[in-house]
Formats: structure tokens, sequence, C-alpha cells
């Protein structure tokens, strides 16, 4: 009997300590996929935060990647969910949008920091709209071994005939491979490979806003010069690329077999813990004579407002944070790799990442072609561009073919392209 | 005449499972055939109910069409793997344990049934290693063996799909056989071996004949495991049945289509209609194989 007494004062004390505090504190919960960055926000992002704003309380609050999207909706059918939620890119975060459960962003301060590209994977399709505050962008590049170019004494090519020279060189050494990529897993060969030197070929936005218009095509000019390019790639790739997967790739290049990876910069961290080598980064080659160059500066995550959120007025303080050049740099080098959409000035200290990002002040950025609205239909854009570039890769079809099969599968359901 | 009691106890016994089964198995199929008459405007909101609508799609749909026609054809030559290469080996590797020749037969029976009890994401790693371009082409160039991309060519990804399927399941079928073969009365053996046969007459007229019932429940187990595989092909090809959809089940693409897949969003109601070809399709196999064969097995086993 007394026990139970003493238990019941207990929770009392705890309910009204709790109560006391919440006047004067607000608890944000940010609902997030990137359970590998937990420590990173715990650690370095939100005391930053939290030594400005000492009335505000952040958790993160990460789930598994592959159950996110489900978890997330749920938890904002049943009311349950943080009060901020991180976005994935365009239509799974453009479906809560229309649904109401994401808050408009427009009169956020901040936004103002974020160009077109950036916002564009968070915008509703006649653009009238910003819900989420765009976070990071992954930059597709080339890394390569520097022991190994300073081996066979090349340099860091910038054009498409450079480029070969060098690849021929590699080959004609027949010690590495000279391009570490395998066409097992697809989407390397869409992603690192098609989406990575493609823009240089579509002319980066103008290609891409074409094919969502109809005035572009995949299989003719720019596209189809771009799986054109990709199938040269054949001859350079390592011995039995066909059943080579991305991790296999990843330890080729780390075991320095192999002289030049096509990447995602998210791989700079991966190298960094695993090379034990020096490596470096240059970026797509333009094909010869042409001056402008185009990188693909892939608006990756973003975050918004729970719409039904109690604690708006603080949800918005934070993401105006988000939006400011003081958390672009905390992110931008506590994830090397993972670069800031803002427009403000970012010092990145990873030479490969600074590397990366400075591609920015040299070439036209755009976002992978098959992300804005053209991945909406059957056959879904993105995985026919997957297997499409891993057959041509595989020599089972040619750049025409493959060009041709997409732009049917985009023709099928597409109005602006019928 | 005295009236029984009303047996309480077999309807306790039999409870948690049949609680355990409907709640778990037989509500969910209901279920998921019930959405697969349902289809979900393109504009959102409440399911619509359309009837067969989703698999008249299924099997007319120039989209849809080619998908399913080659996922049940991938699908049946997994089948026929395992039927042409699986059973037949499990049979012949139960003979030779039955025997009585063979020295160390506990650690073959061990050995060769020790993969079906490791667990499937496992055995896709280990192979998936072995024939790696990376750590498998280092190994086999040991023995002088140049080794192709199997898993990465059109034309073998399928069959090595399958082999390994093969391989890691033989030990099953092997076991009932040789429980079957065992059980054979030494009498029937002994008289037609004083009859003059010889050990492979004694096989096919003798031993096959009487386990006869037991190759029919191993070819249907294989026919049901086989129309619903996915998770091997899941792990070492990915859920797109790589390389160019050459080894895409009835299984991945009802993941795909169910779950949704990287970009493509998830479509519900298709899924479970993908889901229902599957079961219709085990079911009819099931059905037929009730109602023609083990009919006749059982009219012949009351008959000896």
């Amino acid at each position: 009997m007394k026990k139970s007494t003493l238990l019941i004062l207990c929770l009392a004390l705890t309910l009204l300590v709790g109560v006391a505090s919440a006047q004067d504190t607000v608890t944000l919960t940010i609902e997030s996929w990137r359970n590998d960055d937990l420590t990173i926000w715990e650690d370095t992002i939100l005391p930053v935060f939290e030594a400005q704003y000492p009335n505000i309380d952040v958790v993160f609050s990460p789930t598994a990647p592959a159950e996110y999207n489900a978890a997330l909706n749920s938890k904002l059918e049943g009311g349950t969910a943080g009060d901020l939620i991180t976005c994935r890119p365009f239509d799974a975060s453009l479906a809560l949008y229309q649904s109401g459960y994401l808050a408009s962003l427009n009169d956020l301060s901040g936004m103002e920091n974020f160009s077109d590209v950036a916002r564009s994977a968070w915008i509703t399709d006649d653009g009238a709209d910003v819900f989420c505050v765009p976070m990071a962008s992954v930059i597709h590049g080339f890394i390569y071994n520097m022991d190994i170019f300073a081996e066979l004494g090349l340099e860091e090519p910038a054009t498409v005939s450079e480029f070969y020279a060098v690849l021929e060189a590699i080959k004609a050494d027949g010690n590495y491979t000279p391009l570490v990529m395998g066409t097992a897993d697809q989407w390397e060969s869409a992603t690192m490979g098609f989406q990575n030197i493609g823009p240089n070929y579509w002319m980066g936005e103008t290609g891409r806003l074409g094919l969502i218009d109809g005035s572009a095509k995949y299989n003719e000019g720019g596209f189809l010069a771009a799986f054109e390019a990709l199938g040269e790639w054949a001859p350079y790739l390592g011995d039995g690329y066909q059943a080579q997967t991305y991790p296999d790739s990843q330890n080729i290049f780390a075991l320095g077999l192999g002289a030049i990876y096509p990447s995602g910069s998210w791989d700079i961290s991966v190298f960094n813990s695993t090379a034990e080598f020096e490596f470096g980064a240059f970026k797509p080659p333009v094909p010869d004579g042409q001056d402008e160059c185009y990188i693909s500066d892939h608006t990756d995550i973003a975050i918004g407002m729970n719409a039904a959120t109690p604690n708006a007025e603080a949800a918005q303080t934070f993401l105006s944070w988000v939006a400011s050049a003081e958390f672009a740099t905390l992110y931008s080098n506590a994830l090397p790799g993972f670069f800031s959409l803002s427009s403000e000035p970012v010092v990145v200290e990873d030479p490969v990442a600074a590397e990366f990002v400075g591609w920015r002040n040299e070439c036209a950025s755009t976002i992978r072609s098959s992300y804005q609205i053209l991945s909406r239909g059957e056959p879904n854009n993105e995985t026919q561009l997957w297997e499409v570039s891993a057959s041509i890769l595989n020599g089972t079809v040619t750049a025409q073919e493959g060009a041709d099969t997409v732009q049917a599968g985009l023709e099928a359901w597409f109005e602006p392209q019928q | 005449m005295s009236k029984k009691a009303f047996p309480w106890h077999i309807v306790v016994f039999l409870a948690p499972a049949v609680i355990i089964y409907t709640l778990f198995m037989i509500y969910p199929l209901l279920d998921s055939l019930r959405l697969s008459l349902y289809t979900v405007p393109e504009q959102g909101g409440a399911e619509v109910f359309i009837g067969l609508g989703n698999y008249q799609r299924l099997f007319t749909d120039p989209f849809w069409q080619p998908q399913i026609t080659r996922a049940l054809a991938n699908t049946f030559e997994f089948f026929v793997f395992h039927m042409l290469v699986q059973n037949p080996l499990a049979l012949l590797l139960a003979t030779l344990l039955a025997s009585r020749f063979v020295a160390g037969r506990a650690i073959y029976r061990t050995l060769i049934f020790t993969p079906s009890v490791l667990s499937v994401v496992l055995i896709g790693f280990i192979w998936q290693l072995i024939l790696s371009p990376v750590f498998g082409r280092a190994l086999f160039a040991q023995i002088g063996i140049r080794l192709p991309p199997l898993l990465g060519q059109v034309e073998t990804a399928l069959p090595v799909v399958s082999l390994i399927s093969v391989w890691q399941w033989v030990g099953v079928p092997m076991m009932l056989f040789l429980a079957a073969l065992i059980s054979i009365p030494d009498e029937l053996i002994e008289a037609a071996r004083v009859d003059g046969a010889t050990a492979l007459d004694v096989f096919w007229r003798v031993k096959l004949p009487l386990i006869m019932p037991t190759v029919g429940i191993v070819a249907v187990l294989t026919f049901v495991g086989n129309f619903n595989a996915f998770d091997l092909v899941y792990t070492t090809q990915g859920a797109l049945g790589a390389p160019d959809y050459s080894t895409d089940l009835l299984g991945t693409l009802f993941y795909r289509t169910f779950f949704g897949f990287q970009l493509q969003l998830p479509n519900q109601t298709m899924g479970t209609a993908v889901a229902g070809v599957m079961f219709l399709i085990i079911l009819a196999g099931v059905l037929i194989y009730l109602f023609t064969i083990q009919r006749r097995l059982v009219a012949n086993t009351v008959e000896m």
C-alpha cells in the first residue's frame, strides 16, 4: 500500500516537472531516414542550434531507410508524426503536400537562399508552392587513383578525347582496370554512367526540361549521344563486369586495382575510410569543342514542416536556421559528399568534396533527367533507364535500340511526348 | 443408448492452430484476393470495385502483358530445372544413401542437408561471392579456369540461379526419398533378388513403384515452392531480376508492383492481382495433383 502511494506520488511529480518544463521549452522532433547520421545530428548539428535557441529542444528520430516512407505515412495519418519531416525528393513528398500533411513554406525567411534548381524537387508542378527547405545534393563525377595516374604519367582529362586517351593508356599498361563499374546492380549504369556524363550532352536543364515539355526526346540529339557515349565505356570495364556489383566496384577501387571510378559524391566518405592511397576527382569530360560544362547536382534531401504541428513557430525558426549559411557549412563538413543547396558560399574542408562542390562555380547544375514528373507513369522512366543503360554496356542492345525503348516507354503515357 | 459428450478436447487442441492459421494465413489471403478486385482511381481517393479488371489488364495491357508472360515463363523454367535436376538428383542420392555398401552415410546425409537449413540470403550471398568477378575469379584462376560472369549474362543467369536453388534445397527431397526407401520391407527386395532381379531391376520394378506417393508429394512441394520463389533472386539479382529481367520471377514482379521500387510508386491493387495469379496457378497445380495423381495412387495402394 505504501509502495503504491509512493509510486503515484513519484509519477505525479514527474508529470508536474514535465508540464513545468514544457512551458519554457518546446521540443521538436525530426522524422528522418538518415539513421547513419544520428550521431552527426546529435553531436555536431543540433547542439549549435540549441545553443542559439535555448528554449527549443530538437530530437532527431530516424527510421530505417527502407521503412521510412511507409512508417511516415502511417504516422501522419495517425497524427503521431514529428514536427519536422525530412523530405524525399519529388513525388513522394509532393504526395504528402497534396494530402495536406506538409505545410507550405513560401513565406519562410531564408527560402530566398535557394535557386530554382535547388527548389525543383520540392515544389508543386506549377512551381507555385514550395514545401521543404532543400538540405543537400549529391554531385556526380569521376574519382581516380592518384598513385596510378602518377605511375603512368597521366593527367586529369577535361574533354572526351582526353578521357579516352587516358583510358587507352591505362588499358595498354594492362595492370589496372581502367574504369571500375559493374552492370549487375543496373542502377550504377544509369546513375554513375548515363546521368553522370549525360548533362554535358543534353545541355543540362535545357535537355531535361525539354523532355518534360516534349521538345526533346530520349532517342535523338543529346540524349541519344549520351547513350552512345556510355556504350563506348564497355571495352574499359573490368573482366566480368556484367556480374560485378556495386560493393565489388567499391572494393576493386579501394584495393587499388582500378584507376577511375565513375562515382557519386557520397562515395567520398566510403573511400576516405577504405582507400589507402590518395585519390582525386575530375568532372564529367565535355565533348570536344564544347565550352559550357554541365554537372548533375542532384537534389536528394530536404526538410519540411508537419502541417499539424502544435509548435509551428518553433519549427519555422528551426527551418529558417536550416536555410542559413551556418547550417550549410556545418552540414556539408559533417557529411562530406552531401552538399548544401544554399546559394550562400560554403567552405568545404575535405579536399575531394571541395573539388566536387567547386564544379558548381564552373559548370551549370542540373538534376537526374528521370526524377521530376517523368517517373510517375507505367513503365517507370527511372527503372527503364537502369535496364537500358546496363543492357547497352552489356552489349545486348545498341545505344539506338536502348534509346528507342526508353522513348517508347515515355510516349506510352506521358502526354507532352505523344 | 447413452449420448456421447461433445468432444471439447478436440476443439481445445485444434483451436490454437485454427485461430493462428485463420488470422495470419486465410484472412490475409482472402483479403488480398478481395483487394485485387479493386483499383485506386488516378485522381486518388477511395478504392473502386472493378471486378476482374486488374486481371484483364494484366493479361491484355501492352505494359503488363509482356511482364506477366515473361515472369510466368521464367518461373516455369525455374520449376523445370528443379523437376529435372533437383528431384532426380535427390532420388539418386537417396538411393545411394539407402544402400548398405556406402560408408559414411550419416556424414553425407548431414552435409547434403545442411544448405537447406541455412538462410536463403546467406546462400545467395555466398554464391554471389563464389561467382563474383572479383573474388570468384581469383579463386577459379588458381585452378586455371577463366570464370565467365555467369550471374550477369542474360543466357546464363536464370539457369545458374536455378542451380543455386537446387544446390540449396536438394537435401529436402533427398530426405523424403530416403525415408520412403528405408521403409520398404526387406522381404520384398529379397524376394526380387531370389527371383533373379539385378540391382537396377530392383530399383525400377520394386523400389520406385513403392515410393511413388513420395515422388508425387515431392513434385507438388517443388511446384508450390517454385511458384512462390522470390528470395534467392532478390538476393543475388535484385528486385528487377537483372540482367534485363532474365531472372524476373512472379515473386519479384509481385514485389515491385505491390511495394514499389525506387521511383516506381507502389500499386497495391495491381500487386495483389499478380499475387492472385500466383495463388490460382498454385491452387490449380495442387488440385490437379490431388484429384488425379494422388487419387490413383491411393486406389493402387488399396488394391495392394
